[in-house]
């Protein structure tokens, strides 16, 4: 465990040596974006909206004390969605698909040796191939995010209505009531933090696959597992300090 | 010239290289011979910085590569082209894209036209100047190999490294590979070293042949000396091929030396 640790921290800095030419990098971390970002939208849009819905639902079964307002569930789902389940539910779910992605593609370029490719040419390969993947992450994280946010809360807006639980004008009386904006800068400061995490995990896993296509299957099975705990430790530890 | 001195690595305390010292000569085809794992792979990924030997030195051209500063040995690794066993071509781009590739990052200062240029002039010489525009996944396992060589030899490299260039290859396209290696290598006079257990290769473009036995330097000398070489282990290798030993009658025979004896006469005999 500790020497793995230590693996990683050395990772990391092998990428932040001889990092490649700046046009290198953006161009490279422009394209991740769209592979990380943009091809993410479809399933981080479903999952959020879903989930807003079915907490509003809930949320609504529960309340059942005639003495609270309806309004209640609209502030809750607003509650719920910012600080917990946009940041952190999308993050696992983007674990899975972008962290998995990043290690079985690293791993598929180590087995093939076009990570040794690059090393002969004279590349630093961790700073080419990993650096931009992280920065990539750590920019469309957030953006997914404040995404999953905004769907998560017409998810609930639309259930709530279409179920009978609550009103239209109560639902977003809800959501408008006690606002605190540095929920949002907690969300977004977690998001960031889980994003290095996915994608550093992901890529330590990837770029250190030895052996076939076995070992590339296992090595995103543990990218994705690893980065799982990692999310949720770190979640805890951000609460804990930043709340 | 590329200059190996006692060179040692081992691996959980199994020792694969046991002290080689050789040298790849400028302008030649350095063969290095040997069966499986007796080292050749490990002792060529050494030479080119994929791995640290334990012990021993490399020098290129008289720079020590070896221990040395980070820009130093960045700036040899520049001079370095490798063809991979499975050729390692980047299977996100197209041909065109994968020769183009050294160029763009090792070589910023030239235009999109120069690079260009250089890109279609590198494909026509292997023979693909058609193949630009298709993936690594549409072409053929020799296609593949001739894209790794003018892959390599984009940048001008100065030394040329092929691990095991004809595994894969029927034998005609394994000529063919050796034939283009053994053109290039004496176009352009680079120093050539070919991992190879293919006693074909030897007969095609054995300039220098360095043969490993259980990770020690047992021999060195060219394709016209290895028949009559005395070393028990190298004779057991190079005729356990039939074509070597039908090579050798056609030999013994005409008096020509290996090179008179072709792969056709050989398949006669």
């Amino acid at each position: 465990m500790v020497k793995s640790f230590g693996e990683f921290l050395l990772f990391i800095q092998s990428m932040l040596t001889r990092k490649e030419r700046a046009a290198v990098l953006w161009q490279r971390t422009l394209d991740e974006c769209v592979i990380i970002g943009i091809n993410s939208i479809f399933i981080v849009a479903i999952v959020s909206a879903f989930i807003g819905a079915v907490t509003c639902v809930q949320i609504a079964y529960n309340l059942t004390n005639p003495l609270i307002p309806k309004s209640t569930i609209g502030y809750m789902v607003r509650e719920m969605t910012i600080l917990e389940l946009a940041p952190t539910i999308t993050s696992i779910v983007l674990a899975g698909k972008v962290g998995s992605s990043i290690a079985g593609g690293l791993g598929t370029m180590r087995i093939t040796e076009q990570v040794s490719a690059l090393e002969v040419m004279g590349i630093n390969s961790a700073s080419y191939l990993v650096l931009p993947r992280i920065l990539a992450s750590m920019l469309m994280f957030p953006l997914l995010v404040i995404l999953a946010m905004a769907l998560s809360i017409i998810g609930g807006y639309l259930a709530g209505s279409l179920t009978g639980a609550l009103s239209a004008q109560e639902y977003i009386e809800g959501i408008r009531t006690d606002f605190i904006p540095y929920n949002i800068v907690f969300a977004l400061i977690k998001s960031v933090v889980f994003a290095f995490l996915v994608s550093a995990i992901s890529s330590f896993k990837g770029f250190y696959t030895h052996g076939g296509a076995l070992e590339v299957g296992a090595a995103s099975t543990t990218a994705v597992n690893n980065s799982i705990i990692a999310i949720l430790v770190a979640d805890f530890a951000l609460a804990a300090i930043l709340l | 010239m590329i200059e190996v001195h006692n060179v040692q690595k081992s691996f959980d305390g199994n020792q694969v290289l046991k002290g080689i010292t050789c040298t790849f000569e400028t302008g030649k085809c350095n063969l290095l011979l040997g069966g499986s794992g007796t080292g050749k792979s490990v002792l060529l990924q050494c030479i080119v910085g994929l791995m640290k030997p334990d012990l021993g030195s490399i020098t290129f051209d008289g720079t020590m590569f070896t221990n040395n500063k980070v820009n130093i040995r960045q700036e040899i690794r520049r001079k370095i082209g490798m063809l991979f066993q499975g050729s390692a071509l980047f299977d996100s781009m197209t041909v065109y894209e994968n020769v183009e590739f050294p160029l763009k990052m090792l070589t910023p200062e030239m235009s999109r036209e120069e690079r260009r240029d250089r890109v279609e002039f590198c494909l026509k010489r292997v023979g693909l100047e058609n193949a630009g525009v298709k993936m690594p996944s549409e072409i053929s396992g020799g296609m593949k190999k001739r894209v790794g060589i003018a892959r390599a030899i984009a940048p001008n490299c100065t030394y040329l490294f092929c691990d095991e260039p004809n595994s894969g290859l029927d034998p005609l396209t394994s000529i063919k590979i050796d034939e283009l290696i053994h053109e290039i290598t004496h176009e352009y006079g680079i120093t050539t070293v070919v991992v190879t257990h293919d006693m074909n290769s030897v007969v095609e473009i054995g300039d220098h042949i360095i043969f490993l036995y259980k990770g020690l330097k047992l021999w060195d000398g060219n394709k016209d000396e290895i028949l009559n070489a005395q070393v028990p282990e190298l004779k057991e290798f190079i005729f356990s091929s039939s074509l070597v030993r039908a090579a050798k009658k056609v030999d013994d025979e005409t008096e020509g030396g290996l090179a008179a004896a072709t792969t056709d006469e050989a398949i006669n005999i």
